[in-house]
């Protein structure tokens, strides 16, 4: 247990150290995750000038940008926010460094400081419409030829909009609105006991009753549809 | 256009039948003119093409024969999991890890698995025997892979026999496979907080059985490929990738091994068992197509060691996490306790919470790094998935790795990066 703490100290510290390197306010926050995780959120203004530090600076190192991917959050004011996972051969560490961006605003492209960012990028506008300012290449990369939409958009549905058949009279694939033989049916399994405060008549309960864990609870009510 | 054509000089270690500077040479002196044909065309390579090693839908811009610029075009099997494993509970969403990388389908349940128990914070209390069960098979997964990948890849190069003996081992290897989950490819076994069930009392010795008459198939599979004139002159000097080529692409696993980088996370990041097991990490020396197959089959060698270790360390005990809220009861139990058989409903339908958090869980599956990225809000179901594949990053450097080679050798590079579509289009 004491080298788990050693670790999330030594991976503070490591934030510590990057926060100081750039300039005041580009590092908006810094956590250890479960204390094994470095976790950074960047201003995106910064995007650029903080990648080359991690890569470059002699101290962090990371020469490998392992993994960049998207995530949607609909209520926030951002709602899409870039994570980007760093691997470091030689000091063997991992950093994750996260940008938030709306549907709008670009973020700058890293593609130029390691190529492999370009498919992830395309990736990332693919799934979630995110731009990226300077990425020449900005294609389409998962879905279909002349798809339209962004799939990984938590408003999307799970179903899509179109579905493709061979039509054996035109002799060719049509595209056409979805048709659903069965219902989409999407089991909602959150258990109403945890979800529901007080059934009618049944207050008296509450008195003799023992906490449930209060992240699920809250969790359950504000995705139940 | 003879000034156009010394410009755009194939940069590798092509020699085009076609040499530029005498093409120079000869508008300069003013002869005749000799029309000779050499504007760029474009090849559709695929996505039906057996050598593409699935859908692969290549676009070459060729100068002649030899490669100007590859653009891959993936996503010809995208079949939405991320998407789909948003929807489901997070033991629904295992199943989908199997059809990633369907010729390893334990590795990639051992990253969503470690991943979720990490969420859970349960990944101490995992079960020693689970976790040498797990390491066991990943290492026997890690072997199935490399046969497969080896033994076609000798198939692109013009070799038949590999595959026809390679396969027969691979079917012994899918045949534990089948013992141990219940099916050959999709076997869903590898489950947050241990293993689905624990492997029959005869597997054990049959493992071992096979382990014995392995090395003498490696022996003869080297015999017919390692020294063998033909491959070597397909592979040798093919596709280079120097170590920072390698590192700027985001390679991981085989392929940034043989480029000289000893980088291996069971060695850097270990989980399971593996920093009490004892095996070396092959690394090449030129990051050509040929040092990729060799690391291959050492690697095969060292999975062999990792197993016959972890089948000494097999002992008796249990495979899963006793905590029923993760983990079902056993059927008996269920018989004749009313609180297993509702943890056993709420289990399959509900399923568990995970609290709120996220995490980037690698584990080195047979090609490289395989992590998945999942979040959780605190509901039944990952709030988000995203799955980091290794094939992905390997394949955009196609046209990197293919540029100024001749097209055979585009089919050559291909095989050696070990592309499997399930992992890349997800």
């Amino acid at each position: 247990m004491a080298d788990a703490t050693d670790r999330g100290a030594a991976l503070q510290a490591l934030g510590e150290a990057v926060r100081m390197a750039l300039p005041h306010g580009t590092v908006e926050s810094l956590e250890v995750e479960r204390g094994q995780e470095l976790v950074l959120r960047i201003r995106r203004e910064g995007l650029i000038e903080s990648m080359l530090l991690l890569r470059d600076g002699g101290q962090f190192a990371f020469e490998q940008c392992m993994d960049i991917c998207g995530t949607d959050w609909p209520e926030k004011p951002e709602r899409f926010e870039v994570v980007y996972n760093l691997l470091s051969l030689s000091l063997n560490q991992r950093i994750r460094v996260i940008v938030s961006t709306d549907a709008a605003t670009p973020i700058p492209s890293v593609a130029a400081i390691w190529p492999t960012a370009t498919w992830y990028e395309r990736e990332a506008w693919d799934m979630y419409g995110i731009v990226f300012a300077g990425q020449t290449d900005l294609r389409r990369l998962l879905t279909d030829y002349g798809f339209e939409g962004h799939p990984l958009r938590k408003d999307f549905p799970l179903t899509g909009y179109v579905e493709v058949r061979y039509d054996e009279e035109r002799k060719q694939v049509v595209y056409e609105p979805v048709k659903l033989t069965q219902d989409f049916r999407n089991f909602d399994f959150l258990s109403p006991w945890e979800g529901m405060t007080t059934l009618p008549g049944d207050e008296k309960v509450h008195m003799n009753r023992i906490e449930a864990p209060k992240p699920a609870g809250e969790a359950a009510k504000g995705t139940a549809p | 256009m003879s000034g156009d054509h010394a410009m755009t000089r194939p940069a590798g270690p092509v020699v085009s039948d076609l040499d530029p500077d005498a093409v120079v040479a000869a508008a300069a002196a003013d002869e005749p003119v000799r029309t000779i044909e050499v504007d760029s065309h474009t090849i559709n390579f695929g996505p039906q093409h057996p050598a593409a090693h699935g859908v692969l839908r290549l676009i070459l811009e060729m100068k002649g024969e030899v490669v100007e610029r590859a653009d891959p075009h993936i996503g010809l099997l995208h079949r939405g999991t991320e998407k789909l494993i948003e929807y489901k509970t997070y033991l629904q969403a295992l199943p989908y890890m199997d059809r990633l990388d369907y010729v390893s389908p334990m590795c990639m349940e051992h990253s969503f698995a470690l991943a979720v128990e990490r969420l859970l914070r349960v990944e101490d209390q995992v079960p020693e025997r689970a976790r040498v069960i797990r390491t066991m098979f990943a290492e026997l997964t890690r072997i199935l892979n490399h046969l497969l990948n080896v033994t076609t890849y000798a198939l692109d190069c013009g070799a038949i026999t590999p595959s026809l003996w390679g396969f027969e081992q691979r079917e012994h290897l899918l045949e534990f496979y089948e013992a141990a989950g219940g099916s050959h490819y999709h076997v869903n076994y590898f489950r947050p907080g241990g293993v689905a069930k624990d492997i029959p009392a005869s597997l054990e010795d049959r493992i071992a059985g096979w382990c014995r008459q392995f090395p003498k198939f490696l022996e003869d599979l080297e015999g017919l490929l390692s020294g063998n004139r033909i491959f070597k002159q397909r592979t040798v000097d093919i596709g280079v990738m120097t170590a920072e080529q390698a590192m700027e692409w985001g390679f991981s696993g085989p392929c940034i091994r043989a480029s000289g980088v000893p980088w291996d996370l069971r060695k850097a990041q270990p989980y399971e068992i593996y920093a009490d097991l004892d095996f070396d990490i092959p690394v090449g020396r030129h990051g050509d197509c040929y040092d990729r197959y060799l690391i291959r089959i050492w690697e095969m060698r060292q999975s062999l060691r990792i197993v016959e270790q972890c089948l000494a360390r097999l002992k008796p005990g249990p495979v899963k996490i006793p905590d029923n809220k993760i983990t079902p009861p056993k059927r008996a139990e269920m018989k004749r306790s009313m609180e297993s058989l509702i943890h056993h409903f709420k289990l399959y339908t509900e399923g568990y919470h995970v609290p709120a958090g996220a995490t980037y869980t690698v584990t080195e599956a047979p090609k490289g790094e395989f992590g998945v990225y999942m979040v959780a809000d605190g509901t039944n179901r990952p709030y988000r998935c995203k799955i980091r594949a290794p094939g992905y990053a390997h394949l955009q450097a196609m046209e990197a790795l293919s540029k100024g080679h001749m097209l055979a050798d585009a089919v050559a590079i291909i095989g050696s990066l070990d592309i499997v579509f399930g992992e890349i289009d997800r």
